[in-house]
């Protein structure tokens, strides 16, 4: 009898919720879809990373306050305490510790069915510094069923080198975005986005090395410094889909192809499931595959020492696959509220991550030259974070 | 030819008027559900992207991410 009145009273609270949904969708459909500022909420993150050798953890706290009718405010403070012994570290360097903070701060301003925001964001660790600033105006249309949004971003770094105070070069990079957010039924969303980066400077990583075939040394292998070109200019273009489910779920799918001067083509895929469970509890399940090709200027192993202008070794510009299984479950609490707290949430993500390698060798094995076995490794990622409405 | 031009202008005339949204507002309740956005954490969000495009050589159309990476 218990259970009856149990589920008879779970039921009318579900059905009590789609009623207050769909009376505050029909009286003030502007709160739902018109341009409207992002809401109060902060946020304490922690995430760990690890995986081939590198271990990255540290906090992110994200704070977001509405300062008048039609500004907000948001600041971000995020950590990265890294220790690497990672592959390119074992083989060729000595494993390190470093730290590196990033800082921003960004407003938003709403004017009618635009908005507007402006962002800056600095970070340093002990041998590089970036800064940069990111502007976006979006405005709603056709009914606000249509948001079109350009952006532009710029950004100042200054590479270093640890031990060496006299080593600093300058890149600078920015970013030209151009997205459109559709509704295309009451249960689809659709959205398109594309980006043009373009880096100029000193794009190398000081301390990587490329190998080459030395027959006079008992290895058959030496090493050079890398050389990259000084510009880099690449695009992407994205498709997203969010669909509603007819018993409250949803499913969403992303498509990503990209291609820079470079000659990396790449492309991903990303399929995920969300279900909530009750009124506190939502599930995720998201699956994600990557792939790209390499650099012209790549080579595991070049034929001799400064075998060609343009030289690279570093995996992120070999040819490669990575695939991607993550779940989340988020808990939602205080949904009466509390004090000056509206309601809040506690999350746990997991991701798995394998890289697969196709032309970037493992030095660790010893073996004949250039028949190395071919490197690969997994990284789990995790997140746990608290986050509160006001 | 005279009534392609016609037609092209009558196409384009079209696109002056005001169209009418074929998902009434009181049609989006499904819509304004959280679990229909595309980024409902953007703390983690932004996240997720740093992860990958400090490992990855594409970049571009996704969250906002930047800094250097702690990736060598």
């Amino acid at each position: 009898m218990d259970a009856v009145l149990r589920v008879n009273q779970a039921v009318v609270v579900v059905a009590t919720r789609h009623i207050i949904l769909v009376t505050v969708v029909f009286f003030f459909p502007w709160k739902v879809f018109a341009a409207v500022l992002p809401e109060d909420r902060a946020d304490v993150l922690f995430h760990s990373y690890e995986g081939g050798g590198v271990e990255i953890s540290g906090p992110s706290v994200l704070v977001r306050k509405q300062s008048s009718t039609n500004t907000s405010i948001v600041a971000n403070y995020y950590v990265d305490m890294v220790t690497s012994a990672s592959i390119d570290v074992v083989t060729t360097a000595s494993k390190y510790e470093e730290e590196r903070e990033e800082k921003s701060i960004g407003i938003d301003y709403l004017h009618g069915k635009s908005k507007m925001s402006l962002s800056y964001k600095m970070s340093d660790e002990n041998d590089f510094d970036a800064k940069s600033a990111h502007f976006n105006i979006s405005q709603d249309m056709f009914g606000d069923l249509t948001t079109v949004t350009l952006g532009y971003s710029r950004g100042w770094d200054v590479v270093g080198k640890r031990n060496d105070t006299t080593f600093a070069f300058d890149t600078n990079r920015q970013s030209y975005r151009i997205g459109l957010s559709q509704v295309l039924t009451k249960n689809l969303i659709t959205g398109i986005s594309f980006d043009t980066i373009t880096d100029e400077g000193y794009l190398n990583n000081p301390y990587r090395t490329v190998r080459y075939i030395d027959g006079g040394v008992s290895r058959g292998y030496s090493y050079q410094a890398e050389v990259y070109p000084n510009t880099r200019t690449s695009t992407a273009l994205a498709f997203r889909a969010k669909y509603f489910l007819p018993y409250r779920a949803a499913v969403h799918g992303e498509v990503r192809v990209y291609q820079d001067d470079w000659g990396i083509t790449a492309q991903d895929f990303e399929v995920g499931y969300t279900h909530p469970l009750g009124e506190h509890w939502i599930f995720d399940a998201r699956v994600r595959a990557y792939s790209q090709t390499k650099a012209d200027f790549y080579s595991d192993l070049f034929p001799g020492q400064n075998a060609q202008n343009f030289l690279a070794r570093d995996k992120e510009l070999s040819t490669f696959t990575t695939m991607t299984l993550g779940a989340s479950v988020s808990y939602e609490f205080l949904k009466g509220g509390w004090s000056f707290i509206d309601r809040a949430s506690v999350n746990f993500a997991y991701d798995l991550i394998q890289f697969d390698y196709s032309d970037f060798r493992d030095l660790r094995t010893v073996g004949t030259v250039g028949e190395e076995p071919l490197y690969s490794y997994s990284a789990n990622v995790i997140q746990f974070f608290v986050s509160i409405w006001y | 030819m005279r009534y392609l031009t016609l037609l092209v202008i009558v196409f384009f005339l079209g696109a002056c008027s005001s169209i009418e949204p074929w998902v009434k507002p009181y049609e989006r309740a499904n819509l304004a559900d959280p679990i229909m956005s595309f980024s409902r954490d953007p703390v983690s969000s932004s996240y997720v992207s740093h992860v990958y495009e400090a490992r990855e050589g594409g970049r571009g159309a996704e969250g906002e991410s930047g800094g250097g990476c702690g990736c060598n």
